[in-house]
């Protein structure tokens, strides 16, 4: 769903054809500002990921590159250990983390947008108090290293984020939009409440899975902090906490040492694995971006 | 309620069998809400481990912690942590910069998504509209540690863009990274520039519910485009900016983590103007290592966080019940 004006206003009056043509100009020159200024920060990231190491140190970043050069991704393709470790973990943990969140918070939301649910009231209470009021990080820290033991695994980076009581939130208001009748005559043909859920319910409510799917992947794609947190060992992180140590030190992409370094291509391959980390949410979204806009205005104003 | 079981039987005498039937009843109905209410146990058991324990594991605010002893067999020390973090001038410092900055980015966050939805609303052609939307979403698709990059290309001291820019000028380079007093424009900047996109949907989503017949009617009366604007967009957008302004007022002593760490790259020179309350917590848990002042200053926010999302909800629910969380 994309949100545009309905064609309602279109015809321009004509008595003012000279301002309107003003005004149509003005406004096209306003929306390509303002495309540039959010699309050119990463026009400078990739320009400079394809320049050479050397014009980097020269003349610094620049919209386009001023020695074209593929050095730092043909680096970064022969030392792939670290690299390669990072996009796996960071792969699993979005897919683990999405499939299961998504499922999860449906089995948690589905109940709570029951009307003849007894439990609804204190569960619902249950469940968004979270949002209000939470014991902050160091008691959570506390609890997740010292209490269940998740440091240096990769539950660390799954579990925290698995329910999130604002996606929780999404689906059972789309939930109970869904007509009391869809459910009545289901259980009327001996449907279990589980074979009604997974066969009907979820079908019927693709359009919130969407949304709450590529919300939550890009938390979990996105995330750094729970690395930044819980992991030491390197076989373990992720690909944007890489991105945090590599932006102080080089040395974390060939950390397999096995090659002696010959003035590694430092500049460009910091912004080639950049630009490679963000790849694959650029190409998620394009694909769920429809859902991204309606799921948004969902959350925003409820009913 | 009980017409399933009508009291047939009544007297002393059956008390016993009328209790046993209640229980009878109240396992029944158990039963049938078994179903339901077992699809929600991992997500209950998940947000009680998640959610709740750290909440009661709040206490160690009022502890010296030792890793040793855990929570509950840590020694009680009562106020002296807080004593201690108060009597610094980091919790004014904190406290200060947290309000301050995301006061600067409620409001001129607010302004920039009104005027992007605006925008946006102007725009007929179809296919100009879905790209600008495509953009604007852009920056709110990268991580926090991705802005932190584009932010040191464009401000490192040797050259950043903007010191080569200054220099083609030929101004002076500026140290960024070491100069605070630039930071809280800098940082309002980058805030607005990753989430005013995202937020001008709720608002145009809000401007195409209204009824194009206001606008006519406008028009027939000769009102110019700046005049509909002003006298019926903005007007009619009121109760949602109110209340998705409200809602951010009442998140005001919660910092957006990843953007002060990131951004300023945690440098020790703009502790000055960029230090808030979640990155001094973190500061003191992980680099640091006092947890006492983390754990203190952690309940601090939590609790005037609370009060104030209590405050801010309970005046959202006065104005419109389908708005407030609760």
């Amino acid at each position: 769903m994309h949100l545009t004006p309905s064609e309602r206003t279109a015809e321009l009056t004509p008595s003012q054809p000279r301002r309107a043509q003003v005004g149509k100009l003005f406004l096209l020159l306003a929306v390509a500002a303002i495309g540039a200024i959010c699309v050119l920060p990463l026009v400078i990231v990739i320009s400079a990921s394809l320049s050479s190491e050397r014009s980097l140190v020269e003349w610094g970043y620049s919209l386009l590159p001023r020695e074209f050069s593929i050095a730092a991704y043909a680096y970064l393709w022969h030392q792939p250990d670290q690299l390669a470790a990072s996009y796996g973990i960071t792969t699993f943990v979005t897919v683990t983390g999405t499939l299961g969140g998504l499922l999860l918070s449906s089995l948690l939301a589905y109940p709570l947008a029951r009307r003849d649910f007894r439990w609804r009231r204190p569960l619902s209470f249950y469940v968004f108090f979270t949002m209000l009021f939470n014991g902050g990080l160091v008691p959570t820290y506390i609890v997740v290293s010292q209490v269940l033991h998740l440091k240096d695994t990769v539950w660390a980076l799954i579990l925290p984020y698995l329910i999130v009581p604002w996606f929780v939130l999404l689906l059972r208001t789309f939930f109970a939009m869904l007509p009391v009748e869809i459910i009545e005559s289901a259980q009327m043909d001996g449907f279990g409440e589980y074979r009604l859920f997974f066969r009907i319910v979820l079908p019927l409510s693709t359009p919130v899975l969407a949304t709450v799917a590529l919300f939550a992947s890009l938390n979990y794609w996105n995330d750094w902090f729970l690395a930044l947190l819980y992991i030491d060992d390197r076989r373990l992180l992720p690909l944007q906490y890489l991105l945090v140590t590599i932006i102080q030190n080089i040395e974390a992409i060939n950390m397999s040492a096995n090659t002696v370094t010959t003035a590694a291509p430092a500049e460009s391959v910091r912004m080639a694995t950049a630009v490679l980390a963000i790849g694959p949410i650029v190409f998620v979204y394009s694909f769920l971006q429809k859902y991204f806009v309606q799921g948004l205005t969902v959350g925003a104003i409820k009913g | 309620m009980n017409t399933a079981y009508p009291n047939q039987v009544s007297g002393p005498a059956d008390g016993g069998l009328q209790r046993a039937e209640r229980k009878y009843r109240g396992v029944k109905r158990l039963l049938r809400d078994a179903p339901l209410l077992s699809m929600t146990l991992p997500g209950v058991l998940l947000l009680l481990v998640f959610a709740y324990l750290p909440m009661f594991g709040i206490v160690i605010a009022f502890k010296n912690f030792r890793v040793s002893d855990g929570i509950w067999g840590s020694e009680w020390v009562g106020f002296a942590n807080f004593r201690y973090l108060f009597s610094s001038s980091d919790a004014w410092r904190i406290t200060f910069n947290t309000l301050f900055l995301n006061a600067l980015f409620i409001a001129f966050g607010t302004v920039a998504a009104v005027a992007l939805a605006l925008l946006m609303n102007e725009i007929r052609n179809r296919w100009l509209n879905r790209v600008l939307q495509s953009f604007l979403f852009f920056p709110y698709l990268l991580s926090w540690v991705l802005v932190g990059y584009i932010v040191f290309a464009l401000l490192r001291m040797e050259n950043g863009l903007v010191n080569n820019a200054l220099a083609a000028l030929g101004l002076p380079p500026v140290n960024w990274y070491m100069e605070s007093k630039y930071w809280p424009a800098i940082l309002l900047l980058v805030s607005v520039w990753k989430s005013a996109g995202y937020n001008s949907i709720i608002y145009l989503a809000a401007m195409l519910g209204i009824n194009p017949e206001y606008y006519e009617a406008a028009r027939i009366d000769g009102a110019s485009k700046f005049q509909q604007i002003s006298r019926i967009k903005l007007p009619l957008l009121a109760p949602v900016l109110t209340m998705m302004t409200l809602l951010q007022i009442g998140r005001i002593f919660y910092a957006d983590f990843g953007l002060f760490y990131n951004v300023t790259r945690d440098s020790g020179m703009l502790y000055e103007t960029t230090d808030v309350i979640d990155t001094y917590v973190f500061r003191m848990l992980r680099t640091v290592g006092d947890i006492g002042m983390a754990s203190s200053a952690g309940f601090y926010q939590a609790v005037v966080g609370f009060l104030l999302v209590l405050l801010s909800n309970l005046i959202v629910r006065r104005m419109d019940k389908d708005n407030a969380l609760f």
